[in-house]
Order: structure tokens, then sequence, then C-alpha cells
């Protein structure tokens, strides 16, 4: 079988029966282990989080935060390059993930971290700018989250392709937050910084390329993004 | 920043005052040297039997309520006769979390990388440089830099910049002696100490998360105060690489990163030290670093701390708790300013 023989067949391939399963556990699993790890550590003494789980797992939940934005952004370019157009459902998934990460996150801050000093949490969410940009980043991403149902989709039409537009704004916030939250190494948060760029890159040419096709010779592209 | 804003000066004297107020008579006896588990320390800290941490309880309650503050509470620790201002509830950190929790930029920027990447890191032979405004300047192999100076066990609170602290059983010299055997000119003010530079021995510094080398600084009667000391081992045995093999400093009134780890030269000067973090960022950390939990770190509040090995937060002390030892040493000045 020829490269291009394979690559034909890959493109061809259709949605396998346990691909849901899949993406359940990829979105539900690391959650899970984090909160199954961070209670080990407080009522059982094991070490899974390190010395200091509250703090680890708080990181660990923005890194996830971060990495379920990505896997949504990615949904699209990827299901274009491979033709899987079965892809497509989960970028839903994908994204209220991040939403959801992102919400456990912060209660994971609130509750665990700060331990429900209201003052602090005060001061934090109006001075301290990392986490005001956080914050932004999260309640950008609740109208988002609210409107992800089907019926949402079909009432708002033209508006919610346009309300969710929105979904570019929260990598460069999520990364701002983190680039503003590190001490000295910014090594990761500048690495997700080109991953999103490209990711956010690609859309913006494929955009530009559709507006001048569509200029020109207006091919029916339906379901483009 | 001007030296001349702080008045308080350089005073040697009052440190051999201080010397005999909170050295304690004994010293904690290290156990045998030999591999030693977190179930081993933790469960039931070979340093402090059960009956001798109520005992020190009982002793602190009744001389807080009985004697009030100030230096009596140093005597009261005196006749405790260990700890060095250890409250009732300082545990001393596992040993697991003193050897896997660090910050160690040299050896990678995450907190569990140098116990990683310093396994192989060989810090011996070792030298310390010991120069500038010195009678006596010289090149020490480690060994010979050690030789007559007094080896003592003392537990320590530690606090992190980051908001999280531990308790350490540190064995090491007091700078002091190290200072007084050099023999600081008049003019010297400052001391400054650099970590070694080597990026084939340490490969953080390949990557230039910071200025490399490292380095540190204290006012010279911050370097002569009897709290500060050179750390060598912890839990008595020798310091593991993680931790600043073979020589670090320990401040325990100032936040961590003053604790400036694999020295190999300590400078006497007459200007103010150039700090590595305060270069980094001078608005998020000054010269002094003193534990405050009045001043905030510019990204997160100072007011209280987690205790590696604790969930709830506890309340950061004024000078992490050495406010009686060491608040004189900065009288005068805005402690806002001078972060
Ligand atoms: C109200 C909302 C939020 C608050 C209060 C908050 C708070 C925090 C805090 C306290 C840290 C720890 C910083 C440190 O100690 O080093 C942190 C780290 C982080 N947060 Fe958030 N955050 C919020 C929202 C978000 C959102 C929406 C995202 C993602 C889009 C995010 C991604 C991250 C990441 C990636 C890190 C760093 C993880 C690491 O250093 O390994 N955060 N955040």
């Amino acid at each position: 079988m020829t490269w291009s023989a394979a690559w034909v067949r890959v493109r061809a391939l259709s949605r396998p029966r346990w691909w849901p399963w899949l993406v359940w556990c990829a979105v539900l699993g690391p959650g899970l282990l984090v909160a199954a790890a961070l209670l080990s550590d407080l009522l059982r003494d094991t070490r899974w989080l390190g010395a200091n789980p509250v703090k680890e797992g708080e990181l660990r939940l923005g890194t996830l935060t971060i990495q379920y934005l990505a896997a949504a952004l990615a949904i699209t370019p990827l299901r274009r390059w491979l033709g899987w157009n079965w892809l497509q459902r989960d970028r839903r998934t994908f994204g209220l993930a991040a939403f959801c990460y992102g919400l456990a996150h912060f209660l994971w801050y609130a509750l665990l971290d700060l331990q429900l000093d209201l003052a602090q949490l005060g001061t934090d969410l109006s001075k301290r700018t990392y986490i005001v940009v956080g914050f932004a980043a999260l309640l950008v991403m609740l109208p988002l989250a609210l409107t992800s149902t089907r019926a949402a989709i079909a009432r708002l039409k033209a508006r919610w392709v346009k309300l969710h537009r929105l979904t570019y704004v929260v990598p460069v916030l999520g990364v701002t937050h983190w680039w503003m939250s590190v001490k000295a190494d910014v090594g990761q948060p500048a690495l997700y910084s080109v991953l999103f760029a490209v990711l956010l890159g690609w859309r913006w040419w494929h955009a530009r390329r559709d507006n001048s096709l569509h200029a020109t010779t207006t091919p029916a592209r339906a379901g483009s993004h | 920043m001007d030296p001349s804003a702080h008045r308080g000066e350089p005073q040697h004297a009052a440190a051999g005052t201080l010397v005999t107020l909170i050295r304690p008579p004994q010293l904690i006896r290290p156990p045998a040297p030999r591999d030693l588990r977190s179930s081993d320390i933790t469960a039931e800290p070979l340093y402090w039997t059960r009956r001798e941490w109520l005992a020190a309880a009982g002793l602190t309650v009744g001389a807080i309520a009985g004697l009030g503050g100030g230096p009596k509470t140093a005597l009261a620790q005196q006749a405790r006769g260990r700890g060095y201002g250890l409250q009732p509830d300082d545990k001393p950190t596992s040993w697991e979390d003193v050897t896997t929790y660090n910050n160690f930029y040299e050896f990678g920027t995450g907190k569990d990388e140098p116990a990683e990447n310093a396994r192989g890191f060989k810090a011996r032979p070792w030298t310390v440089k010991v120069d500038g405004l010195v009678k006596k300047p010289g090149d020490y192999a480690l060994e010979d830099f050690l030789k007559g100076a007094r080896v003592e066990d003392r537990i320590y609170r530690h606090r992190c910049v980051e908001a999280w602290s531990m308790v350490v059983p540190w064995r090491g010299i007091m700078l002091a002696d190290v200072l007084k055997r050099a023999e600081p000119t008049a003019g010297a003010k400052y001391v400054e100490f650099t970590t070694l530079y080597d990026p084939a021995r340490m490969p953080g510094q390949r990557s230039a998360v910071l200025r490399w080398p490292y380095g540190e600084g204290l006012r010279l009667d911050e370097a002569m105060h009897p709290l500060t000391l050179l750390a060598t081992g912890v839990y008595g045995r020798d310091l593991p690489n993680q931790n600043g093999a073979p020589l670090r400093l320990v401040v325990p009134w100032k936040y961590g990163f003053k604790g400036i780890k694999s020295i190999v030269r300590i400078r006497l000067t007459d200007r103010q030290p150039a700090t590595a973090w305060n270069e980094s960022a001078p608005d998020e950390y000054g010269f002094y670093c003193n534990v405050n939990p009045t001043v905030d770190h510019p990204r997160w509040s100072q007011a209280k701390e987690r205790r590696i090995g604790e969930f709830v937060r506890r309340p950061t002390l004024m000078f992490n708790g050495y406010a009686d030892q060491v608040a004189s040493l900065y009288a005068g000045m805005d402690l806002r300013r001078n972060y």
C-alpha cells in the first residue's frame, strides 16, 4: 500500500464506536485523578501531588484548563486536515471541559487554597492583575458554556456564531494569566503562546482565504468553521 | 537603593550579647547516619520526644503568660534549651518534604526537579573564597573552612516568599564565626554571597531564568547575627545536593530565597550587593526580604502561609516569629519601602 493510499484510508475512517468513551475519559479522567490524589494525600498521607498538594492541584487544574482550550481549538483544523467531519461534535465537549476545569480551578483556589478567606478573595479578584485576568477568562467562558446547548444554538442562530467568536479571546486571557503568575520561568506559558498563535493564526488565514474565494467564485462551503 | 536610607548601622557588639541570650546550651543529638525515611521522622520526630514537646509547650505558654515578650521570652527559650523560638506546634517537616520540595533553579524550576537533577552533583572537593574588605582573605578547602567552627543543630522555621513554610532541622556553623575569623575591615558594611557557576554541573544555569551565578547579600549586622547560619546539613546529615550542598545560607527571619545555596564566595563590601531576585523583578523583591505579614508581594498576600504537611493555613509571623531577636536591627526603618 502506498503512502497516498494509506492516507486516503485514514481520511475515510468513520467515527469508531468507542470514540465517545475515549472522549469522556479524556475529559473526566484527569479531573477525577487530581481529586482522588488530593483526597488520598490529605486523608492517607500519600504524596501523589507532592509535598504541597493544594498548590499542586491548583496548578494542575489551571494547566488542564489551558489544555482543554487548546484541544477545543485544535478540533476544526484537525477535522479539516484528516477529513474527519465527525470530530466536530467533540469541539463542544472540549470547550465545556475547559470551562468546567476553569471553574474547578477557581473553586479550588477559593475553597482549598484561600479557604474562603473572603477578604483576601476580594482583594485578589480586584487588585491582583494576574487573578483579574484569569477571572476575566472565566467570565468570558461563562456565556459560551451557557449557550452551548442545541436549543441555544437554534435560538440564537447567527448571533450564536458571533457570540462564540469570544472563544478566541479566552486563550489570550488564559495564557496572559499564566505568564503573569510565574515567578521567573516563562517556558511553559511561552510554549502555549506559540501553540495558540498557530491555532488562531490558522483560523485567520483560512477565514481570509475563504473570504477571497467567496468574493471570486462563491463556492458553497457550508459549515466550514 | 540608597544605603543611607536605613538608619540601622551595623552593630557588631550587639551580636555578642545576643549569643549568650539565645544560644541554647544543649545540642540536638543527630540520628545515626543511615537512610532516613519519612516514616522514621514524621510519626515520632527523632529530635523531640512527645514528652519534650509537651514540656516545651508548657514552658512557652508559661513564659508568655507570666513573663511577657522581649528578652524574657529568649530566656524562656534558653530554659527550654532548644528550638530557637519554635512554637509548640512547630513540628519538623518530614525529611521527604524537606528534600523533595525545593526551589533551586540551578537544577530546574519545578519543585521536584532539584531532587531529580542534582542527584549526580559532586559537592566535594569544594572551595570557598573569602575576600573583599577583610584583613585575612583566603581560598579555603571546605574542610579547612569549617575547621574550628562550632557545628550546631538548630531547628528553624523556614518561610518561602511563595507563602509556604517548613520547619527544618539544620546543622551548621554561625556565619559570624567565619566573618570574625576573616577580620572585616572598618569599611565593611555588607556581605555578598555567590553560588557556584558551572552550567555543565548545574543544568538550570543553561537557561536564563535568572542571572547566573545567583548572588545574595546581607547587611553586616544581619550577617553577624547569631541566628544567621551557614548550613552544612539537615536532619543531622550532610546537606543533600538539592538543599544547597555543601554550604548554604540560612537566615530564618527572611524569605527563603535569601538562603543562597552551594556558596563558593563570601565577599565583604562597602556597598549593598546586587541580588539575583532583585535584579530579576525589583518591584517584587527588595534587598531585605524580611518576612512581613503586613507587606504583600505585589501578586499575592503574605498574611498567611501553608505549612508543608498541613492543610489549614497559618498566620505568618512578623520576622517569621524571630521579631524578639531581630526587630532591633531594623529600628526606625520603613519596612514597607525596604521590603
Ligand atoms: C477567577 C478565575 C481564576 C483564578 C482566581 C485563578 C487563580 C490562579 C492561581 C492562584 C494560580 C496559581 C499561581 C501560582 O501560585 O503560581 C493560577 C495558575 C494558573 N491558572 Fe488560574 N485562575 C483563574 C482562572 C484561570 C483560567 C480561566 C485559566 C485558563 C484559561 C487559568 C489557567 C491557569 C494556569 C495555566 C495556571 C498556571 C499553572 C502552572 O503554573 O502550572 N486560570 N491561577
